[in-house]
């Protein structure tokens, strides 16, 4: 088990950094990097003393090269925009970020799995299909407008929450919910889908034969079952909506690591795009790997297999 | 449709039906938006208006340019004079002290301007310094700043971008600690900053009496808020009082609430279209023809598009630079809206049934959009190709691009040298290549006798039009929304001065 997590981990590490030099290429390829940190109302001028100085009239691999040594001794360089060191930016963003992806999937996970374990219980009846259509919801609805939807009921109308900015838990309200609403959907079908089909397994009748309450039967014996894909799937979402929020945080005017993201590509702030990029990837295989560990958990067979 | 636009125009139409917004007067404090995150502080390590707003707010230049009467005025000199033609020497203003307690004297002048001049420093906008070679103190309230070559736009210069720093704090600090801490002697002290996000300015109380004039407003705090809509929003819930560049129709329908106060006023930005005359992308380029190119200046109809799209102030501009710039000829070949003439041109040139081109733009989808209809109306088939601004300027660096719609806000400096001279001087981004054009150019910029100047940029800017090397669009404006609780009167160099803003 050890070996195979250690294997898994060294070839996702592998993919992280072939991901960063793709990245790395495509960037440069998407524009002159010198002229995207002139700004738009730069001079010829300015945009040639400013290759000279960011050193972008070296070759690429040597670029690529000074980046990956000094980043695996934890320095990122400092960003071409804000002139500040990456890791000192990133740390205040991130702090957001994150916040924001969880509260968003324990958002979604606290409403989709209980949402999606009464559907299954009770199917095709009112609960199922209200079910049903909140997935259809939030499957069909843009998170702008859902976003703005939510500002002009809940800020302009009722003037009840801060339509953007950080300041208090309560900017964290309505991001979270947009976020979490768009995450929802997909756990919700999984888990109805997994709930239904070990509902009619052998090992529960089983279990309702031996005189078992309908709740342990539920909770104890078929949602345990039922959760191991969702686990997986969760933990996707999370990489996705650290990565995703970015138009959560640009609505909401929440300033995180996804919206710094999007505009540091924009303005092709490489060292800030690099670390981002490194960043989301090592996250994708930290949660990938800690809900293996869970599934081992939940279902001792996968620890057998 | 823009899908956001059409949201926002939902939910303006749901906000129109709510109570009165409330402006902070109370706690004297201001609150605005940034659009864009505001990379540093430092006036001179970012490109961005949000920096030069900033940069008026909490810095001093030398001179003052007063926007209402157009003299400019002493601010931290209290005169100067032309020792010679490369030679400017500054009486500085006794008794002003930085935020931080500083004194203010030649020492600042010359730290700052040999620190800015220096390549080696890096700043951004090289532009704005790299005409001064250096300064030297000649006593404890007199400089002098010597200039690399005859600059006649110097003064422009100095009562814009080119502001004075407090040498022994910047030396001790540099750029880094500048951009978090920033020291002036401007009309605002800065007592908060979050990199990209945040702002809070206090009034300095210790301003001295400058042309500026001292704040009114107790406190400033400037949020950046990407999203047009949720600063709408915040406007509406009362968490801001002052946005602006707000999209014309979005404008319409905030003033007609009657909730706010919407003003509309004209920028230096001018739109045109770029076209490659000199054959760059390609010797058998149809637009390497007079003919051809003069048929695409008819063909569009520049009043229409500025009556429908841009609105407000905005005006059909014909010569290669802002209306107001000095050396800006007005009496120019002017080609009006008549598309039978277009075709006869083309016709003329060898396009009887027009041709397929790129058009090549970076922002305002819309107006491009509508150029080529216009163009498609003569025979002309323009395939858009909207790129990210810096893959745009790189594909016209290398001389790919036959026709591509540019704008140019001239760093908000009211003379020609900041828009024709950049494009019209065989740099990289001049596509005329005109060896007359250029000379004019060179001998205007580099004369201090405003006669001869006139004179070359009149010479320069006529054989612009004669020979259709651009085709010149419109000028930009911009909608101020505030508070009606707030008093402010913006200015066509679109800086906010937020020390100008008053509760009435």
């Amino acid at each position: 088990m050890l070996v195979f997590a250690l294997k898994r981990l060294g070839l996702a590490m592998l993919v992280t950094l072939t991901v960063s030099l793709l990245s790395f290429s495509l960037l440069f390829m998407s524009g002159d990097p010198a002229s995207a940190i002139a700004g738009e109302n730069a001079s010829a001028s300015d945009i040639e003393a400013i290759r000279t100085l960011y050193g972008f009239d070296r070759p690429f691999l040597v670029q690529y090269g000074d980046w990956l040594s000094n980043a695996l001794s934890g320095d990122f360089g400092q960003s071409y925009y804000f002139k500040l060191p990456v890791s000192t930016l990133i740390a205040d963003r991130l702090s957001i970020t994150m916040l924001l992806g969880v509260c968003g999937i324990s958002f979604a996970l606290l409403t989709a799995v209980p949402l999606g374990a009464v559907a299954a219980m009770r199917p095709n009846s009112f609960i199922d299909r209200t079910a049903l259509f909140l997935s259809v919801m939030g499957q069909a609805m843009p998170s702008f407008w859902f976003g703005l939807v939510l500002i002009v009921i809940f800020s302009i109308q009722l003037n009840w929450l801060p339509p953007s900015g950080s300041a208090s838990w309560q900017n964290f309200i309505m991001p979270t919910v947009v976020l979490g609403y768009y995450a929802m959907p997909a756990i919700m079908r999984l888990t109805r889908a997994g709930m239904l089909e070990v509902l009619s397994a052998d090992y529960i009748r089983t279990a309702r034969a031996k005189g078992a309450s309908e709740m342990r039967v539920m909770f104890k014996h078929a949602l345990r079952n039922a959760i191991v894909p969702v686990v997986s799937l969760a933990a996707v979402q999370m990489g996705f909506m650290l990565g995703g929020s970015i138009v959560v945080e640009s609505i909401f005017a929440l300033h995180g690591a996804g919206y710094l993201a999007w505009e540091s590509i924009a303005r092709n702030d490489l060292p800030t795009v690099q670390a981002l990029i490194l960043i989301f990837s090592c996250f994708y295989i930290v949660f990938t790997f800690l809900s293996d560990l869970a599934n081992a958990w939940l279902d001792p067979r996968i620890r057998v297999g | 449709m823009n899908p956001r636009l059409l949201m926002s125009s939902v939910a303006l139409a749901v906000t129109m039906t709510c109570g009165e917004a409330m402006a902070d007067k109370a706690s004297d404090t201001l609150k605005a938006a940034f659009t864009k995150e505001l990379e540093s502080v430092d006036s001179y390590f970012n490109s961005a208006r949000e920096g030069v707003i900033l940069q008026r707010t909490i810095w001093d230049g030398l001179i003052y340019l007063n926007q209402a009467t157009g003299e400019y005025e002493g601010n931290l000199a209290t005169s100067w004079k032309w020792v010679d033609d490369t030679t400017l020497e500054f009486e500085l203003r006794e008794g002003v002290t930085f935020h931080n307690g500083e004194e203010f004297d030649a020492d600042d002048v010359v730290y700052t301007v040999n620190f800015v001049a220096d390549p080696a420093n890096g700043v951004v906008t090289q532009r704005n310094v790299n005409w001064m070679k250096e300064a030297v103190k000649v006593d404890k309230y007199t400089v002098r700043i010597i200039t690399k070559g005859p600059f006649p736009a110097a003064l422009e210069y100095l009562a814009g971008p080119v502001s004075i720093y407090p040498n022994e704090y910047y030396a001790k600090v540099g750029p880094e600690g500048m951009a978090l801490k920033p020291v002036g002697t401007g009309p605002y002290q800065v007592e908060s900053v979050e990199p990209g996000k945040h702002f809070v300015l206090k009034k300095f109380d210790g301003y001295h009496d400058g042309p500026k004039g001292k704040a009114m407003i107790g406190t400033v705090d400037i949020r950046t808020i990407p999203d047009v809509n949720t600063q709408l929003a915040e406007l509406f819930s009362g968490g801001l009082d002052f946005i602006w560049g707000v999209p014309s129709d979005q404008a319409e329908k905030l003033a007609a609430t009657e909730r706010f106060n919407v003003v509309n006023e004209s920028t230096m930005r001018v739109g045109y279209l770029e076209l490659d005359a000199a054959g760059r992308s390609g010797a058998d380029n149809p637009i390497t023809k007079l003919a051809v190119r003069q048929a695409i200046n008819h063909a569009i109809d520049r009043q229409a598009i500025v009556e429908n799209l841009l609105k407000g102030k905005s005006k059909v501009v014909n010569a290669a630079c802002f209306p107001s710039q000095f050396g800006c000829e007005q009496n120019v070949a002017t080609y009006e809206y008549d598309p039978e003439k277009a075709k006869a041109l083309l016709a003329e040139a060898g396009y009887p049934d027009g041709f397929a081109v790129d058009l090549y733009a970076y922002r305002d989808r819309q107006y491009a959009e509508a150029m080529l209809a216009y163009l498609a109306e003569v025979g002309i088939t323009a395939n858009l190709k909207y790129l990210q601004y810096s893959a745009l300027r790189d594909l016209r660096r290398n001389g790919e691009t036959s026709m591509s719609f540019q704008s140019w806000g001239s760093y908000s400096v009211n003379d020609v040298s900041a828009i024709t001279s950049e494009f019209f001087k065989h740099g990289t981004e001049d596509f005329a290549r005109d060896d007359e054009v250029k000379a004019w150019l060179d001998t205007a910029d580099a004369s201090i006798d405003p006669a001869v100047r006139k004179e070359n940029y009149s010479k320069a800017l006529k054989k612009i039009a004669d020979q259709a090397y651009w085709v010149p669009l419109f000028s930009y404006n911009s909608n101020y929304v505030f508070s009606k609780d707030l008093e402010y009167t913006p200015t066509s160099d679109e800086v906010v001065r937020f020390f100008h803003a008053r509760w009435n």
